[in-house]
């Protein structure tokens, strides 16, 4: 058992997953605004209709 | 006439071994239909690499190297990581993220699920393996081949072979490895959560927009992942842009097909008794299973915990298909919640989770390697 390479794994653990979060939330961010701004018109929903 | 029986004197204990593992292999792809495309020739190359004196693999006879085919494959195609970089290509083109567009937010479950890679990085450097080492079997949990093959090989890891049946293997065991993880962590009343789907339309342009958008965000965050996650992109870019048909049709079948044919056998090289049978190899077995376990767990508890905040709440089993093991993983939370309730219909949010698990491995082995090279 490494208990020192266990202990240095920690904080990698917290940045990992704190990292994946935020370029996920961006990401997120970002398709909502591109949804929000590429979204049919309501006429022109009514014109495919 | 010993020239014809000479070499079944250099037959070892550890080749017959190898060739029962070679034997199982093959079983499961072909009687249990698990990963066919890998395991088959995974299967047979574990085999074929372990004759005695192989031809298929460099050996040195009367003092002089002879390449092996299999050796020439895996120098020009996994050890530059084009295969899995070429994969990607092709599963980009498979990927319809329309489910994923129409509700972004699935996109955090993904991120949620990838804990499995981080927990287990802490268990493989708490067993005492070395941090390349630790942190290419923690990719495992990425639940995606072709990710795992370019960490694990740019890491220089030794156990790239086990790392790689190991992740495979696991894929195919989602069905096996998720249900009962679900069902001890949630209540049935959770699994009875109906979640409706609103089928909203999302424009030809954000589709197209999607794949460069992303590629330009994990580049610059994560730099060393843009090959991985820029080839899944330009994939799918072909399959959304609309005037490329024909790549995206040859992508997705010819191109795919083509690498699948090659990698599985390619990887046997690595599959030598001297380099493959030891506990290491155990060990690393252990360490895939509870990378996916603790990736379910992660995806799930992220949900419950959100229920806590959110009115309209979340079926947390959904949690779980944030691993990338697509599209089992959807299929298996469909399934479960068809089982739970025959009415509530899991699959479309199960899916957009499910290729943000795709999406968030990648990010995870771009971090990964950010930390470790």
């Amino acid at each position: 058992m490494n208990i020192d390479n266990f202990l240095s794994t920690l904080p990698i653990m917290g940045l990992g997953m704190l990292g994946i979060f935020i370029v996920t939330a961006v990401i997120i961010l970002i398709t909502m605004a591109l949804n929000k701004l590429t979204a049919p018109k309501a006429n022109e929903e009514k014109e495919e209709s | 006439m010993e020239v014809i029986y000479q070499n079944a004197l250099n037959i070892e204990w550890q080749q017959l071994v190898m060739w029962l593992i070679g034997g199982i292999l093959i079983y499961l792809a072909i009687r249990r239909d698990m990963e066919p495309a890998l395991l088959l020739p995974m299967g047979f190359g574990a085999i074929l690499v372990n004759l005695p004196m192989s031809g298929a693999v460099t050996q040195i006879y009367e003092g002089a190297t002879e390449i092996g085919i299999l050796n020439i494959l895996f120098d020009s195609g996994i050890a530059n990581e084009l295969f899995p970089l070429l994969l990607f290509i092709g599963i980009g083109a498979m990927i319809d993220f329309e489910p994923l567009l129409s509700n972004p937010k699935l996109m955090l479950f993904g991120a949620a699920a990838q804990f499995g890679i981080f927990f287990t990085l802490s268990m493989a450097a708490l067993l005492g393996f070395q941090m390349n080492d630790a942190a290419s079997i923690a990719i495992i949990g990425a639940a995606d081949g072709p990710t795992s093959i370019f960490v694990a090989n740019y890491l220089k890891s030794q156990y790239i072979g086990p790392i790689i049946v190991a992740a495979y293997s696991y894929m195919a065991l989602v069905p096996i490895v998720q249900p009962p993880v679900i069902r001890l962590i949630t209540t049935k009343k959770e699994r009875l959560i109906r979640m409706p789907y609103s089928n909203v339309k999302i424009s030809k342009l954000t589709k197209i927009l999607f794949p460069i958008i992303v590629t330009i965000i994990a580049g610059i965050i994560s730099p060393r992942s843009v090959a991985l996650i820029g080839l899944l992109m330009f994939g799918n870019l072909i399959r959304e842009c609309g005037v490329l048909n024909s790549l995206s049709d040859t992508a997705q079948k010819v191109l795919a097909n083509l690498i699948t044919l090659l990698l599985g056998i390619t990887v046997a090289a690595s599959m030598r008794a001297e380099a493959f049978l030891n506990l290491q190899t155990l060990m690393i077995m252990g360490l895939g299973l509870i990378a996916f376990v603790f990736d379910t767990i992660g995806g799930v508890m992220f949900a419950k915990v959100l229920n806590l905040f959110v009115k309209h709440k979340i079926n947390p089993m959904i949690g779980a298909a944030g691993i990338s093991a697509f599209p089992m993983s959807a299929r298996v939370i469909n399934k479960m919640g068809l089982a739970e309730d025959k009415h509530n219909f899991l699959l479309m949010h199960a899916v957009g989770t499910n290729v943000s698990g795709q999406i968030a491995s990648v990010i995870a082995g771009g971090l990964i390697l950010n930390f470790f090279s």
